[in-house]
């Protein structure tokens, strides 16, 4: 492994999914010479998956909806752990956003006047997404993938990056990936990285990620000496597949309860009305005939099947310890008696097509079982909310690998939102910085080497240790001890076990040679996973209340002391660490959106 | 490089002498660009599965250096295409129950492209032709700044959209499956839909027909229907989408009362070729190391003097920027044709 592919850019993009793609064109349009690494295929990024829509208070459908309303949406979807000024400008600025989707090809659902049509979700007040049927991830990714390939960037695809280099200073000079066809080592020598590298589900059994899923750029950022926050709030998205098994985990898109679909349990009861917090009781639609006519007229108060998904997951939960689920594990979600074939069809045709295809179910007959699936990462590498800065210089991230924007819980639909909102930002940042500094671009050869030689020293490896097998169990331990119900004893021995596991991942052994070598991507994919799952663990011990994606057993409810802290999680001389950190403080004319809010 | 996918009578047939009803024999191609073989692999059958958790499970048990390519395992990212017992399909959507089990079910990489490894192959072919597509080119909004199109303009539009690019559509067409030599000058059925989704874009104002005729090679294509056939996404892809686009191709430039046309009546030629081409990625590469003198080629920027200067754009950068004013406002133009600035801009 003497020597590696070498090249020179400006701005280096990790991850091409929305945020990756978002920024890489934003640099390129800067004038930076910019690449864009990417462990699949151009177009492959988890970002294909998103259903429903995107986020953005373009107010076609509701003319009284705007900034405000969403940005009030979204911090109390967050439960007020978000950091204010993400999602201020996330509300400012994603219908700009949205637009210039269209400017560049988009072909999103129209009004009858001709216009963007948008559709209810969860926690939004009024009906805001953006879609395309229920597959709006697909046309935003084939949008942004056609955009920069027309704008000449340079794509790196199948290629995953193991480590970031960094100068004397720490301030980052590249990146060292290989190809994964071949196993060749490229190092990329540049000016700013931009980590959008997308979430983390992997770790846990039943997710609805892919396999890409591994948390790449949390442990990049992390070895890099970069700040983590609130990694404890994970989401738990409430309605995924439960059959068949080797479908469990995944997706049912949060649309179908916005176009009328409701949530039973094995008696029939429509139970969602029995899990209304007190948080969200002054909106929330409290008996059936209220519920159903929101859906027409907005000045009645929403079903409580559309309470943010933190709250959905977690009475799913409940129904099912209470042995009220559904034959497999889940619960009822039922559109088939409250829309028409036709409609179910033409509003959610990816939905009927999955459950067809893979559970030989028909949903506009047959109610569907659903139960709650890992889905996002709320938390994620500390960024400066204007430029998506993290605490490393040069070093940029945005998309779901960033923390602060969601809070403790996201609300369907400001995901897709948050990748074109920050990505742009990132991306502008990042060549605002390497072109304000023109120098020749240095790496350290004896880094590279470094990471060369840590990266095959698997094949070198003695023993009978598999990457699947401690992945599974990895994925074992994450589900049964730090999952949607938590409490400290079974944290503590999660903490336990990630010793463990780290120190059998390190002795996995790879059969076979550098060429395209799944086991071989899976033990360096395993590293990402386990930074994950640690610093998951640990902050979710420091989190002595329940908020969010958090829910503590053992410390029920929000906590006063708990409401203005991030836990920040870092690496300290090889050691995991975590801290209370206080979180920016709101300006007073927008803290005035909640004054009427008791909590 | 390609294998013979249509016969597994190279391989000696599996014993199937103790292979109980649960048992599955999945027959899979293992091998690289210098050539391979068909191994089969024995193990249980397990309920609700697809031919894509069987694959995994052979993965994670035994053999872990087996290539596969795959991502959402819910047939929306178009990765794990392959040929299931010959037949062209994505494995994370074939479920295992509609497959006979009385006889090994064969797996082979798709056949059109080269070998990488074992059920992997370079489509990097495809990822070319993206880049000889002219981009989208949409006209002027409406006066309040927004664009108006009826849904029932889209329809057709949005068909097309739902194209997962799993290139099963590219693996089956005729013109290039068996024949690597026309690859250069045929964009294939996938790239098809692509052009008829810009060329019925209501908003859309290039005119790519001469490109399309002269460059992507839409004349090869002789409407077998295969591509159709095997998409997933049950697109229409000849009817919809190839036939439309010959027909306008065919009406540019060899319709006569067209031609008497554009003589007496002054009417615009079709673009030339040669300007539509000025619209694709291909047409400006970034500039490499080292030759930051040269010049930004001529794009889409070349050929749209309304674009805003993008000299205004720092102005809009994250700090400088009020958030009512939003950063966008220095660049109210900045779209599609915003002026690709040369390095160091």
């Amino acid at each position: 492994m003497s020597e590696t592919e070498r090249h020179d850019f400006d701005v280096v993009v990790i991850g091409a999914g929305g945020a990756g793609l978002r920024a890489a064109i934003e640099a390129r349009e800067m004038g930076a010479r910019t690449a864009l690494v990417c462990k699949s295929l151009l177009g492959k990024a988890h970002t294909v998956m998103a259903e429903g829509g995107v986020a953005a208070a373009l107010g076609n459908v509701w003319p009284e909806d705007n900034w405000e309303v969403h940005f009030r949406d979204t911090m109390r979807g967050g439960k007020m752990l978000n950091n204010w000024r993400m999602a201020e400008i996330h509300a400012l600025e994603a219908p700009d956003r949205v637009l210039e989707l269209e400017e560049w090809g988009a072909l999103f659902d129209r009004t009858p006047d001709g216009r963007i049509l948008q559709r209810d979700f969860g926690g939004h007040r009024y009906a805001r997404l953006a879609h395309v049927g229920d597959r709006t991830g697909l046309e935003m990714i084939r949008t942004l993938q056609h955009r920069a390939v027309s704008l000449g960037i340079d794509v790196f695809m199948e290629c995953k990056v193991v480590r970031l280099l960094q100068d004397d200073a720490g301030t980052v000079s590249g990146a060292v990936g290989f190809w994964r066809e071949t196993g060749r080592f490229v190092t990329f020598a540049t000016k700013s990285v931009v980590l959008a590298t997308g979430g983390l589900g992997k770790s846990w059994k039943f997710t609805s990620n892919s396999w890409e899923s591994t948390g790449d750029g949390i442990g990049l950022a992390l070895w890099a000496g970069a700040d983590l926050i609130d990694m404890e709030a994970i989401q738990f998205h409430p309605t995924g597949m439960v059959w068949p098994p080797s479908a469990r985990g995944l997706l049912v898109t949060e649309g179908v309860r916005g176009d009328g679909g409701i949530l039973k349990n094995r008696d029939g009861e429509r139970f969602m009305f029995n899990y209304i917090s007190p948080f969200f009781a002054a909106e929330t639609a409290d008996t059936i005939e209220e519920a159903d006519q929101w859906y027409e007229n907005k000045d009645f108060r929403r079903p409580p099947e559309l309470l943010p998904r933190d709250e959905v997951a977690r009475a799913i939960n409940s129904e099912v310890k209470a042995d009220r689920g559904s034959p497999h594990g889940g619960v009822f979600l039922d559109i088939a008696s409250r829309r028409s074939p036709d409609e179910i069809r033409r509003r959610l045709p990816s939905m009927y097509h999955q459950f067809k295809e893979l559970a030989d179910v028909d949903i506009t007959t047959t109610p569907m079982e659903v139960g709650p699936t890992c889905h996002y990462a709320m938390g994620g590498v500390r960024v400066e909310a204007d430029t998506e800065a993290t605490t490393v210089t040069g070093l940029y991230a945005a998309g779901e690998v960033a923390g602060g924007m969601h809070g403790s819980n996201r609300l369907g639909g400001n995901s897709l939102s948050d990748l074109i909102v920050f990505g742009r930002r990132a991306g502008l940042a990042a060549a605002e910085r390497a072109l304000g500094n023109p120098g020749k671009n240095e790496v350290s050869e004896t880094q590279v080497a470094d990471v060369t030689r840590h990266a095959t020293s698997y094949f070198d490896n003695q023993g009978t240790e598999n990457a699947y097998a401690v992945h599974h169990d990895l994925q074992e331990t994450m589900q049964s001890l730090v999952g949607i119900i938590r409490t400290e004893s079974e944290l503590l021995e999660a903490k336990e076990k990630l010793a463990e596991l780290g120190e059998r991942a390190a002795k996995c052994v790879v059969e076979g040679n550098v060429w395209f070598n799944p086991g071989w991507h899976l033990a360096l994919d395993l590293e990402s996973m386990l930074a994950v799952s640690n610093c998951t663990t640990l902050s979710a011990i420091e989190r002595r209340e329940s908020r969010g994606g958090h829910t503590r057993e053992d410390y029920p409810g929000f906590r006063p002391e708990f409401e203005n802290v991030n836990m920040v999680t870092r690496l300290v001389d090889g050691e995991y660490t975590v801290a209370q950190e206080p979180k920016p403080r709101m300006p007073d004319e927008l803290a005035k959106l909640f004054a009427e809010d008791a909590h | 490089m390609a294998i013979d996918t249509g016969s597994t009578t190279s391989t000696p047939p599996a014993p199937l002498a103790d292979a109980g009803p649960q048992e599955l024999v999945m027959r899979l191609w293992r091998g690289d660009s210098s050539g391979g073989r068909f191994e089969d692999y024995h193990l249980p059958a397990q309920e609700g599965e697809v031919v894509l958790d069987v694959v995994h499970r052979i993965q994670a048990t035994q053999a872990p250096d087996l290539a596969v390519r795959w991502n959402c395992k819910a047939g929306k990212c178009g990765s794990c295409s392959a040929e299931i017992n010959g037949r062209p399909r994505l494995m994370c959507m074939t479920r295992m129950s509609t497959l006979p089990t009385d006889e090994p079910i064969t797996i082979s990489p798709m056949r059109a492209f080269p070998i990488m490894r074992d059920l992997v192959t370079d489509v990097s072919y495809n990822f070319e032709v993206a880049k000889q597509i002219p981009a989208f080119k949409p006209g002027p909004k409406d006066p309040d700044g927004v664009y108006r199109m009826a849904q029932v303009d889209i329809d057709r539009g949005q068909e097309f959209h739902k194209c997962i690019e799993c290139f099963l559509c590219q693996n089956v067409c005729h013109v290039i499956r068996d024949h690597e030599e026309n690859k250069p000058r045929y964009a294939g059925p996938r790239f098809f839909v692509r052009l008829a989704e810009l060329e019925m874009h209501p908003l859309d104002t290039l005119d790519r027909r001469e490109y399309i005729r002269e460059e992507m090679g839409i004349g090869y294509c002789n409407i077998t229907k295969c591509c159709t056939e095997v998409c997933p996404e049950d697109i229409h892809i000849t009817d919809n989408a190839i036939i439309p686009l010959k027909e306008r191709v065919v009406d540019s430039h060899y319709d006569p009362i067209a031609w008497v046309g554009r003589k007496i009546m002054g009417r615009p030629a079709p673009l030339p070729a040669s300007e539509a081409r000025k619209y694709t990625g291909a047409a400006h590469p970034q500039p490499r190391r080292g030759d930051e003198a040269a010049k930004p080629e001529a794009g889409p920027d070349a050929a749209q003097p309304e674009a805003g200067p993008d000299a205004a754009k720092p102005d809009a950068g994250p700090d400088a920027a009020q958030p009512e004013a939003g950063p966008d406002a220095a660049k109210p133009d900045a779209g599609p044709d915003a002026a690709l600035p040369g390095p160091g801009a």
